[in-house]
């Protein structure tokens, strides 16, 4: 069988309650089991579906575990070098301003080899959204250190666990974001729980709304698991993210606009 | 149609002439000898009559990865730097050139290796000709020797970048960059709205989605991909091959030089011509393609070849696949950012001619 | 007294057995199959449907989006 089913007369097309989106193409996504790529895949494909922003869409995929994603979602999309995605968009945004521009970037593209173009396209209050997917730690390339690992945190390449006197302290980049001018709003959300995925959709839809009216660099890191290279399993992982990661990158928003904490 | 007669540098002519061509955008860094291409942008402000966007990058990294977001959206777009700054861009430019995407990409060369001078040089031909980035990948290459050229070359350069879909390279050097020339200049053409079907525009109804890439994991269409680039060169080669030739027809001697050389060698001919030698210029326009048959022909009447290029001889080596042993070939040229004078061409091509 | 029922359709070859809706969903409805889809997972099944409030949680966490949920006043 290929389907397993609840209560079959309750599945009729007027009661549809949650079909995923057509904007996700019918490839099986290349993501462990439980991988938080795939959720975030989906709610970006979601909101651009609900806002109808398909023909209007340019995404930038990185290097890393989601080099791939121009096969999952079904826009127009750019394959950018490791690190470079902000340079790319920078471009794309100046040059066609009426379309929707992002990247999705993981913690070694941002964080490690990206962070010039980063920081640059943020301190520009370049017109686009930064989606920031960070897991601390290198998951295509076989589980290294990352700049955003936590400190103690074994890895390929720390296998004794991160020695911030020999390796430095873990990058919060989206806190160095949001301290410049030219960033709009910064947040950090999550996708592990059905309540933090309807937050960071909210997020993404803010930050859509904001492209449009040219405010500047938006920026949404989103906290995420990796359970193949924590060597856990995906509900461990998740349960290790919350106890771990978010008490050293806590979820909420850094950065607002002034309008909204007025009200 | 309309001429107009300016008097500028060669990087200015550069920069006018991307502007007059309908170019949609340029990212650049400055660096020594070519930042006025940046200047005289900023301060022609084309955004305001053209739309042109013109952006000052935090890098040359930066700059060529803005090229090819731009490039992917079928957009004219263009970046100019020298040499350290053209090593910085060469992983942009294989992925560019990976991606069939078109550009331009100015060098106004220095010396090197390293941070070197900022003198003019030749040194970088390798690079361009030869990869520069990694994997199997060629630029079109055109080596301007004028400020007329230029800025001529700036819309040619596009014509072929989008007619093949690959990077194309202007190889200058630091004289051609500062030196003022008189150049002429055709009106101000529109900004072309033809998107490529190829491009990433936001995916309409009507079509599939596009996807710039340079990544196939499968071997068997990254080597069919190869082919076709492949392809895509032989093609070049046989119908984009340009050079100029100087008193070739009665030569017994042949130099072949590019850019500021073949200036240098031009007099050179001259000299040795008022002292009864026979000598002839060749000059490639096009690096790649190289004039390799041309080059091949002239060897049956020639008795020898100089390549009088200013580095440790790179071209020379291109000269002798083209010669294929028929005549003894020699590189001639000054370093370090000195630029080779006339009468040193004539002493070592009559050293050559005597002593072998 | 009208009661929210919900019935949710998982496509069994996609699911990566990952468990992520299982210990999402509020009422108890998921559960993992004791037998392997063709990749070699134990997929998601409701196990007890009776339960399913139809809140959809369960696909909006699902990494690959094989949950379709639906919901009915009955």
């Amino acid at each position: 069988m290929t389907e397993a089913t609840g209560i079959k007369e309750i599945i009729k097309p007027e009661n549809l309650v949650y079909k995923k989106t057509k904007i996700m193409t019918d490839n099986v996504l290349s993501y462990c089991p439980g991988c938080g790529h795939g959720t975030a895949h989906r709610i970006l494909a979601e909101i651009i579906d609900e806002e109808g922003l398909q023909s209007k869409t340019i995404g930038i995929s990185p290097v890393g575990c989601s080099v791939l994603l121009y096969n999952f979602l079904d826009i127009d999309w750019q394959e950018a070098a490791h690190g470079r995605a902000p340079a790319l968009a920078t471009a794309i945004k100046r040059l066609l301003p009426d379309r929707f521009v992002f990247t999705y970037q993981g913690d070694g593209d941002l964080a490690a080899i990206g962070t010039a173009e980063t920081i640059h396209a943020c301190n520009r209050g370049e017109n686009i959204l930064i989606i920031f997917v960070n897991n601390g730690i290198y998951g295509m390339t076989g589980g290294q250190m990352a700049p955003t690992t936590l400190p103690g945190m074994k890895s390929s390449t720390s296998p004794y666990g991160r020695d911030v006197k020999l390796m430095g302290n873990p990058l919060k980049m989206t806190d160095i974001v949001a301290t410049l001018p030219g960033t709009y709003y910064v947040t950090r959300q999550s996708v592990h729980t059905a309540a933090n995925v309807k937050k960071t959709k909210k997020a993404i839809r803010k930050a859509i709304q904001y492209q449009k009216l040219d405010k500047g660099t938006c920026f949404i890191e989103i906290v995420s698991n990796c359970p193949s290279n924590w060597k856990m399993t995906p509900v461990e992982s998740n349960k290790w993210m919350e106890q771990n990661m978010f008490p050293f990158y806590p979820l909420g928003d850094l950065k607002v606009p002034a309008e909204e904490t007025e009200k | 149609m309309e001429k107009e007669l300016r008097l500028m540098k060669g990087n200015e002519a550069v920069a006018e002439a991307a502007i007059r061509c309908g170019a949609d955008g340029y990212f650049g860094y400055p660096i020594t000898p070519q930042s006025e291409i940046l200047e005289y942008l900023m301060e022609a402000k084309p955004w305001e009559t053209t739309g042109m966007v013109v952006l000052q990058a935090e890098s040359e990294v930066a700059a060529i990865n803005m090229v090819y977001g731009g490039a992917g959206c079928g957009k004219k777009v263009m970046t100019t730097s020298s040499s350290p700054g053209i090593s910085l861009k060469q992983e942009g430019i294989t992925y560019i050139a990976g991606a069939e995407l078109p550009c331009l990409i100015v060098n106004v060369v220095r010396g090197g290796p390293g941070l070197g001078t900022i003198q003019p040089a030749q040194s970088d031909y390798f690079q361009a000709t030869k990869g520069g980035g990694h994997g199997d990948y060629h630029l079109i290459v055109l080596a301007p020797a004028s400020v007329q050229e230029m800025a001529d070359f700036v819309e040619l350069s596009f014509d072929l970048a989008f007619k093949y879909r690959n990077p194309v390279m202007m190889l200058s050097d630091g004289a051609i960059g500062q030196m003022m020339e008189k150049v002429w200049f055709g009106p101000q053409k529109e900004r072309s709205e033809t998107v490529p079907e190829w491009a990433t525009t936001g995916k309409p109804a009507t079509r599939e989605r596009n996807i710039i890439t340079s990544l196939d994991l499968d071997p068997n269409a990254q080597e069919r991909f190869n082919q076709k680039l492949i392809d895509k060169y032989n093609l070049i080669k046989e119908k984009e091959v340009r050079f100029e030739e100087f008193q070739c027809d009665d030569a017994e001697y042949l130099l072949v030089a590019y850019g500021t050389s073949a200036r240098v060698c031009q007099k050179a001919v001259q000299l040795c011509r008022a002292e009864g030698i026979k000598v002839g210029l060749l000059r490639p326009i096009t690096l790649f393609p190289f004039p390799s048959k041309r080059i091949n022909k002239l060897a049956d009447k020639m008795k020898l070849i100089l390549s009088i290029e200013m580095s440790a001889g790179q071209m020379v080596e291109d000269v002798m696949l083209s010669v294929n042993g028929k005549v003894p070939v020699y590189h001639f040229g000054r370093m370090g950012g000195i630029v080779t004078a006339p009468d040193e061409v004539v002493e070592f091509l009559k050293s050559k001619i005597i002593g072998g | 007294m009208a009661k929210i029922r919900g019935s949710i359709v998982v496509d069994v070859e996609r699911c990566k057995g990952c468990e992520v809706c299982m210990v999402t969903c509020p009422t108890g409805t998921i559960a993992m199959a004791k037998e392997v889809n063709h990749k070699g997972y134990f997929y998601a099944f409701p196990a007890n449907p009776e339960l399913c409030i139809g809140c959809a949680n369960c696909a909006m966490v699902c990494p690959d989006g094989v949950i379709t949920v639906y919901k009915t006043k009955i």
